[in-house]
């Protein structure tokens, strides 16, 4: 078994017109046992700026420890937020920095930048960037999200379409992968809010 | 204050402090990841009056398709660009650094970046790693000297050659080199020639797809034609695409405005004492 499959995870972002959608499942195991239903892999960096971290789920944690204290330090001397493409390239680097003895996560990074434009990125567990204008996957189930997105994604859709969009990929994804599962989390971002949203799914 | 020390922003290079977790995890059984590797198909060669670059554009991650338009020519100096091929992050990592670090000898030198320069920088860095940095690399530029076309391995060799492929499709991309190059070519015939090599890597190579991308570096002038070739455009596409009849089931819902809104007191007597 790899390393990446001991808890498990799906995380997909995607680009609509002028605003983003990011999305994970809810479980958390250990191997194939279930333990929590509820487990939070997307995190608020500012309101304008998410991370997913999908493997291994200590390491997801600590590498998102990390990344506050970073944008902490960077708010206090800049004292403004950073910007999408800036912070891809801090996780980037602090990804880099362990590439004999690596962090087994990888991020997907979804933002608003300057003029409210999305910006979305992935990376493997060292820190090779992958900017796409589509969509972007991680995880366990990154193979049929690959599919479930490259069928599904139109461009520039408004928030609405988005959503749906979004979430049907990945509940069909999700229902193809053992280690993930169990409902889903969206969050919808526009430049006037941020829509956060539980999805029911298959319980299995 | 030592544990505070270790989160700060480090002072750059390495750091070691999870490979005894890691090996202690694979003893236990647990497979390592794959990274993102660069299948690819990288090329190069000197013409008439410069240098010219090709690279495919896809990523793979073991079988996987992870990235369909990447971009593999990397920027180095104004007149210096490098194609990177083996694992993803170490060519990107490697490129950008070595671009800074040219960077800072041109302020202090005061002159433009020589391509030995970059080559010895490159070289002198992937030896030091012993080839764990597996960075395959085709750098090319025009600097004072006239035009360098170079290739370097991952274990830090390197070669200069007038026409050069690397990557898994370098066999395919070779074999068109081989046939149909000669010296003095001009502008529009290499272009041509390296635009047919990066194709016969992209169709019979499975490590390379997608694009083509050129650059094309003259003396005090460069011209980077990215997706210089769409060769594989998506072919069936539906035009109704998807429409979801059955909404999805949303359990909660939570709206965070990120406007305030300012409510305006027309014409009161706020102010009033």
């Amino acid at each position: 078994m790899s390393i990446f499959e001991y808890n498990g995870s799906a995380l997909v972002a995607m680009v609509g017109k002028n605003c983003f959608a990011i999305a994970s499942d809810r479980r958390l195991g250990v191997q194939l046992q279930t333990i929590a239903t509820d487990f939070q892999k997307i995190y608020r960096i500012h309101n304008k700026l998410f991370i997913g971290l999908a493997g291994l789920a200590t390491d997801a944690q600590t590498l998102y420890q990390r990344l506050v204290f970073r944008n902490k330090l960077y708010h206090l001397r800049e004292e403004r937020d950073m910007k999408p493409e800036t912070f891809a390239s801090l996780v980037s680097a602090v990804l880099y920095e362990k590439r004999f003895g690596p962090y087994f996560c990888q991020p997907v990074i979804a933002g608003l930048g300057d003029d409210d434009k999305p910006f979305i990125c992935t990376m493997d567990s060292i820190g090779a960037k992958e900017l796409a204008k589509d969509f972007v996957v991680a995880g366990t189930a990154s193979e049929s999200l690959y599919g479930a997105c490259e069928s599904m994604f139109k461009p520039d859709m408004e928030a609405e379409e988005l959503f749906e969009t979004i979430s049907q990929a990945l509940i069909s994804a999700v229902d193809r992968d053992c280690l993930s599962g169990w409902g889903g989390h969206v969050y919808l971002v526009t430049p006037t809010e941020v829509t956060e949203r539980i999805l029911k799914g298959r319980m299995d | 204050m030592t544990r505070f020390e270790e989160s700060a922003p480090v002072k750059g290079g390495f750091s070691f402090d999870l490979c005894k977790r890691n090996e202690m995890l694979v003893q236990k059984g647990l497979k390592p990841s794959s990274y993102l590797k660069t299948g690819t198909t990288i090329v190069g060669l000197v013409f008439r009056d410069g240098v010219i670059l090709g690279a495919d554009t896809r990523a793979t991650e073991g079988p996987i398709v992870a990235d369909k338009n990447c971009e593999k020519i990397h920027y180095m100096a104004p007149n210096i660009y490098c194609c990177g091929a083996g694992t993803a992050a170490d060519t990107e990592a490697v490129t950008d650094m070595v671009s800074s670090q040219l960077k800072l000898h041109r302020f202090h030198t005061g002159r433009d970046s020589r391509v030995v320069t970059a080559l010895t920088l490159l070289k002198s860095h992937l030896f030091s790693y012993q080839g764990h940095v597996s960075a395959a690399l085709v750098l090319g530029g025009v600097d004072v000297t006239g035009p360098h076309l170079h290739t370097i391995y991952p274990h830090g060799s390197t070669d200069t050659l007038p026409f050069a492929t690397m990557g898994s499709g370098s066999l395919a991309a070779m074999a068109i080199f081989e046939s149909k190059y000669r010296e003095g070519l001009t502008r529009d015939e290499g272009v041509k020639l390296v635009a047919e090599a990066i194709s016969s890597g992209i169709f019979n190579d499975l490590g390379s797809g997608s694009n083509v991308d050129v650059c094309v570096i003259t003396k005090g002038n460069r011209e980077y034609l990215r997706n210089y070739m769409l060769p594989n455009l998506r072919t069936y596409v539906s035009e109704k695409g998807y429409s979801f009849s059955k909404k999805t089931e949303v359990l909660m819902t939570k709206i965070t405005p990120l406007r305030e809104l300012v409510e305006v007191n027309e014409g009161g007597d706020a102010m009033e004492e």
